[in-house]
């Protein structure tokens, strides 16, 4: 292991991110800020949904937020990197095992999920409150649940980066992220699925889930949840699961 | 001290398409039992080259020759299938790291850095290779200076030209001052200007005492640059010297390429008589003209015995085509087919 060669590719994806740090920042939080306001303000509001939503769609919120740019910060620049401008081979040619270039990229995924999470949590609560009951409980436990959930995103960003063709891109978006969203357990705790049985178990391999659940046990334990184990052992299963598979797929794709 | 490249009976067989570059090779099938044959793509088949420390060394070839394929297994992005390769004691495949840092890569198709600007993308190579700030900053200076980029170096290349690129790749791969420099089709697309100035780079390069490894399809490039070439045609070795000895081994030297109406069966043994005819064969016909292919060690002087030689024998000769000595008739003479095929 060659640490200032992994430094400096670290330092590369820094510096690369804080260049696109605009385009970053309203990638990844215009959305979620819509959609905080339109449904925990004008909805709220309005009547048409009642104020405790308010604090129910917080955790949902950053779950989202953390999965969406964890992904989307290791899947894109491998698709692109990997099929078309062929740029990560100046990396592959470094003097490193190809795995660690793979690690590298999961660390960095990681490191910009956290900000995300971070960031949208004052955003939101500025757009939200008042109202907002929400309070951190168990600071360790939350920061065990965001990392784990941090290292998912940024696998499941890794194993999906070497395995879609830069022509399914769209595809991705539309097969996996988006029902991965809807059926996240984002909007809604995994409770309120009871009166759909079938759906209710389905959705339990959705590692979304427990993101939202495992948050929403953290920072709105008022509201029902899935139990902090269960919500542990399955991140710890997710994180493993989709870093073996991503770790395969980047050494399939980075020697022929 | 300088460093060797050795690669021993490398054979590479891609299940799947081969990367970018090393496209072409030819489809063979294999019969599974009971199973759908599958395409398997042979590029190397049982390829060993012996690269002297310190020399400039062509592999010289038509597309789909594997010589992409042959990079790549040097440079760690092409696992062999079978076989060995090393870069001076180091075996390829068992000591990456300790390889990659001795080695420098210029790829066939510019893969640079597109979220750095030029200076970026030189700084950060160094520092991949560990190398301090203040050593890096001077060696991409100079290097940005040697290759005339200085002018651009804070621009995103995104926008550069391909000459461009490609000096900006060669200038990457020197940056840490690597033992071996692999260059896969240096000059292609490149303006005589920017090539010219490519060859005195690497010829200065060459003087410090590196290796330099080359794959051209370009004659005239494998000619001026290198002290020892190997022509490679289906993956594997078909001639290896300097190219005055490949040249000599051309019989004759000069190559007539002929083509004849209504040519008769016994024109071939005919020419074959002739005095200073080493060797005639039969080439490409056409449906109103057929070829032949003559070596013999005059050129122009032969026309007119050919010619009376063809009207004699009812024929007619319809076109002539004259090359002295050169590597591209050795690969023709080698394989039947013109290395830009």
């Amino acid at each position: 292991m060659n640490w200032k060669t992994f430094g400096a590719m670290l330092a590369r994806d820094a510096h690369v991110a804080r260049r696109n740090a605009i385009q970053l920042f309203l990638q990844t939080f215009l959305q979620p800020l819509l959609f905080v306001f339109v449904f925990g303000r004008v909805m709220v509001s309005s009547g048409y949904m009642p104020p405790a939503y308010k604090s129910l769609l917080l955790p949902g919120i950053i779950a989202i937020s953390m999965v969406f740019t964890g992904i989307w910060a290791v899947a894109m620049p491998l698709i692109a990197e990997f099929q078309w401008t062929r740029e990560i081979e100046d990396r592959l040619l470094a003097p490193i095992g190809v795995g660690w270039i793979a690690i590298e990229k999961v660390i960095a995924g990681m490191l910009q999920a956290l900000v995300a999470g971070l960031i949208v949590i004052p955003l939101a609560w500025l757009v939200l409150r008042p109202g907002v009951d929400i309070s951190i409980h168990a600071p360790w436990t939350f920061a065990v649940i965001i990392i784990l959930v941090a290292t998912f995103s940024a696998c499941g960003g890794l194993a999906l980066g070497c395995s879609i063709n830069q022509q399914h891109i769209g595809l991705m978006f539309g097969m996996v992220i988006t029902p991965m969203i809807f059926f996240g357990c984002t909007y809604y705790p995994w409770s309120a699925l009871k009166t759909f049985p079938i759906l209710q178990k389905a959705v339990l391999i959705n590692p979304l889930v427990y993101a939202s659940e495992g948050l929403r046990a953290t920072l709105v334990p008022q509201f029902p949840h899935l139990p902090i184990a269960a919500v542990l052992i399955a991140l710890l299963f997710f994180d493993v699961l989709l870093l073996v598979a991503g770790l395969r797929q980047f050494e399939k794709k980075a020697v022929s | 001290m300088a460093v060797g490249v050795r690669t021993q009976d490398l054979r590479k067989v891609y299940n799947s398409s081969p990367p970018l570059g090393a496209a072409g090779g030819f489809i063979a099938r294999t019969d599974a039992k009971g199973k759908q044959p599958k395409a398997q793509i042979p590029a190397l088949d049982g390829l060993s080259l012996e690269i002297l420390p310190g020399e400039i060394f062509g592999l010289l070839g038509p597309n789909g020759a594997g010589k992409s394929t042959t990079v790549g297994v040097l440079t760690t992005r092409v696992r062999p299938t079978s076989g060995q390769a090393w870069i001076g004691k180091h075996d390829v495949w068992k000591e990456q790291a300790l390889v990659k840092h001795l080695i420098g890569v210029v790829p066939q198709r510019p893969n640079l850095d597109f979220s750095l600007t030029a200076r970026e993308i030189l700084i950060f190579h160094a520092a991949y290779f560990g190398i301090g700030s203040k050593l890096r900053n001077d060696r991409a200076d100079a290097l940005l200076e040697k290759f005339k980029l200085t002018e651009r170096a804070d621009q995103m290349v995104r926008g550069f030209s391909g000459g461009m690129m490609q000096r900006l790749s060669i200038a990457r791969a020197m940056m840490h001052d690597p033992q071996v420099l692999f260059l896969d089709e240096p000059s292609a697309g490149l303006d005589p200007q920017t090539r010219i100035l490519l060859w005195e780079i690497i010829r200065e390069y060459h003087q410090a005492g590196k290796t330099v490894l080359l794959t051209t399809h370009n004659m005239e490039e494998a000619d001026a640059l290198c002290q020892r070439l190997a022509i490679i045609d289906h993956g594997h070795g078909i001639a290896l010297g300097t190219p005055a000895q490949l040249k000599a081994s051309i019989p004759g030297g000069f190559l007539l390429r002929l083509r004849f109406k209504n040519q008769t069966p016994d024109l071939l043994q005919h020419l074959q008589s002739l005095p200073g005819v080493r060797e005639a064969r039969a080439s490409d016909s056409t449906e109103d003209s057929t070829g032949a292919d003559v070596y013999a060690d005059r050129g122009g002087s032969l026309i007119s015995e050919i010619a009376n030689l063809a009207a004699n024998s009812g024929s007619e000769l319809s076109d002539v085509h004259i090359s002295e000595p050169s590597l591209e008739n050795l690969f023709l003479h080698h394989t039947g087919r013109s290395l830009r095929d």
